[in-house]
């Protein structure tokens, strides 16, 4: 071989016997895998630039709760105990007629409820957000019963199912009393066969038993309003 | 004074000598469309080597047998060339503004504008057109058996790209913002909400949100013209170049020759 004293020395495999000029002693890597390496980051890098906050713009909804508020929705003279009045609310902001919807309001009457009675539900409003897709439901009188037109779900009085595909009972909304005044949250919240409260939870989405947990609800929508 | 040669010219700067059937140089104006249409052509190949590329994709040889079911591929393209035409001129008119200006940019299209109804008709039942013309075709490569070795990576881009069309149908369901699209839309939203652990945040993806709320429609708009068609012509060119690459099949009736002259002479 050629080379000198100098260069017999070396221990690095990147060095040895390279014969390159510039090479210096102790390199442990090429320069052209260096370069190949270093542009292929600066290219990852600057994609990452734009990909990284595009993704978050377009997924950051999921995380995000829209603010919710109190809705007056009329006197409390307007309810019974034994009969639900509809109610036209808000539930998204700004976009006009489609974001409204219904709810079915009546004042709570021990002889009928189960679930629990606080401070939460001194009126109980049934939302019209079918269980099963999420058509709107409607009281039907003569039946006693609530109905969804699009897949046949049926409900009882207080929101349980009793026939059709919904896999869990009407949602609901919060409620409370303010002078003579009735008001309504706009943020529902679900319930479970036997009425228990839930964070609330789309369509189609059970939580009785193992449903609660296959089905987790928005983190942020787990506090409490 | 004796006349002194003429340069060398390059060859690209030579008159072209006359090509065979045609009268030397001087000919007509129709002669010399002709050939100022040849000269641009080669001017652009020259440059770009683009005829070979041509001539690799249109004259293939295809199988003995070929027939009407081998169209329906390049049909479904035209359906989708269909809609990408009438899509962009219908973008030019729709206002994706759910508190009433999408339903009315829409009744403006239909009942006001020149040629609008047929535009969007063309629109709405060529979505129809292509989402059948794509299932006749996939029952043709299944049937045929086309989707065997060495085509089964164009099965599956195949089916990518039926898994987008249906995205397409479905986000473009709610454009019209009538009570249908809005409520269809509910539905749809929800089943993608009953796949457990990810559906309920599947569902908020499409939605923006728990609720359908003021972003939802030009989300969907959004994604029905730009980013589902944009991985649409990018996976259709992979099909093609697929296609092109490994030719066609064979229809499962026609048998290879046993007895040719050839093979008497290779055996």
């Amino acid at each position: 071989m050629l080379l000198s004293d100098k260069h017999t020395q070396q221990k690095s495999k990147y060095t040895v016997d390279r014969m390159i000029p510039g090479a210096f002693e102790g390199e442990t890597v090429t320069r052209r895998r260096f370069m190949t390496v270093s542009s292929q980051a600066m290219g990852g890098i600057a994609a990452a630039s734009f990909l990284l906050p595009a993704l978050g713009f377009a997924i950051g909804p999921i995380f995000k709760q829209p603010p919710h508020f109190w809705e007056d929705i009329g006197s409390t003279e307007d309810f019974t105990n034994n009969n639900y009045v509809p109610v036209v609310i808000t539930i998204a902001q700004g976009i006009g007629e489609a974001g409204k919807s219904t709810a079915y309001v009546r004042q709570h009457n021990d002889a009928i409820d189960t679930d629990i009675y606080d401070r939460h539900t001194p009126y109980i409003a049934i939302s019209t957000r079918c269980a099963h897709l999420g058509c709107p439901v409607r009281w039907v009188d003569a039946a006693e019963r609530f109905i969804c037109p699009c897949h046949g779900g049926v409900y009882d009085l207080l929101g349980r199912r009793v026939g059709g595909p919904p896999v869990r009972p009407l949602d609901r909304f919060p409620t409370r009393v303010k002078g003579d005044r009735v008001e309504l949250w706009s943020g529902r919240f679900s319930v479970n066969s036997e009425l228990k409260r839930f964070s609330p939870r789309d369509p189609g989405e059970t939580v009785d038993g193992i449903g609660q947990y296959l089905y987790p609800s928005r983190p942020d929508a787990r506090k409490s309003y | 004074m004796p006349k002194l040669p003429a340069p060398p010219v390059p060859a690209p700067l030579k008159a072209p000598p006359p090509r065979p059937g045609e009268s030397n140089g001087k000919g007509g104006p129709i002669e010399g469309a002709k050939a100022a249409g040849i000269n641009v052509v080669d001017w652009v190949d020259e440059r770009t080597s683009l005829s070979g590329g041509a001539r690799w994709m249109m004259f293939r040889k295809v199988p003995k047998g070929t027939n009407w079911f081998y169209t329906l591929g390049s049909a479904t393209m035209f359906a989708f060339l269909s809609q990408a035409v009438t899509g962009v001129f219908l973008a030019m008119y729709y206002r994706p503004d759910p508190a009433g200006g999408a339903y009315e940019s829409i009744r403006y299209v239909t009942n006001d504008v020149f040629l609008g109804q047929f535009v969007r008709g063309m629109h709405k039942w060529g979505s129809s057109v292509m989402v059948i013309l794509v299932f006749l075709h996939m029952g043709r490569t299944f049937f045929f058996g086309a989707y065997k070795y060495p085509r089964e990576l164009n099965w599956v881009i195949g089916v990518v790209l039926l898994i987008l069309t249906m995205v397409m149908s479905f986000t473009g369901y709610l454009l019209p913002f009538d009570q249908r699209a809005y409520w269809a839309t509910i539905v749809g939203v929800n089943i993608n909400g009953t796949g457990p652990l990810i559906g309920p945040y599947l569902s908020d993806f499409l939605r923006a949100g728990p609720e359908f709320g003021a972003t939802t429609l030009s989300r969907f708009y959004a994604i029905h013209m730009l980013l589902v068609p944009g991985a649409l012509i990018a996976l259709i060119s992979a099909h093609l170049y697929l296609v092109a690459k490994l030719g066609t099949t064979a229809p499962p009736w026609i048998k290879a020759e046993q007895s040719s002259e050839l093979r008497k002479a290779e055996a």
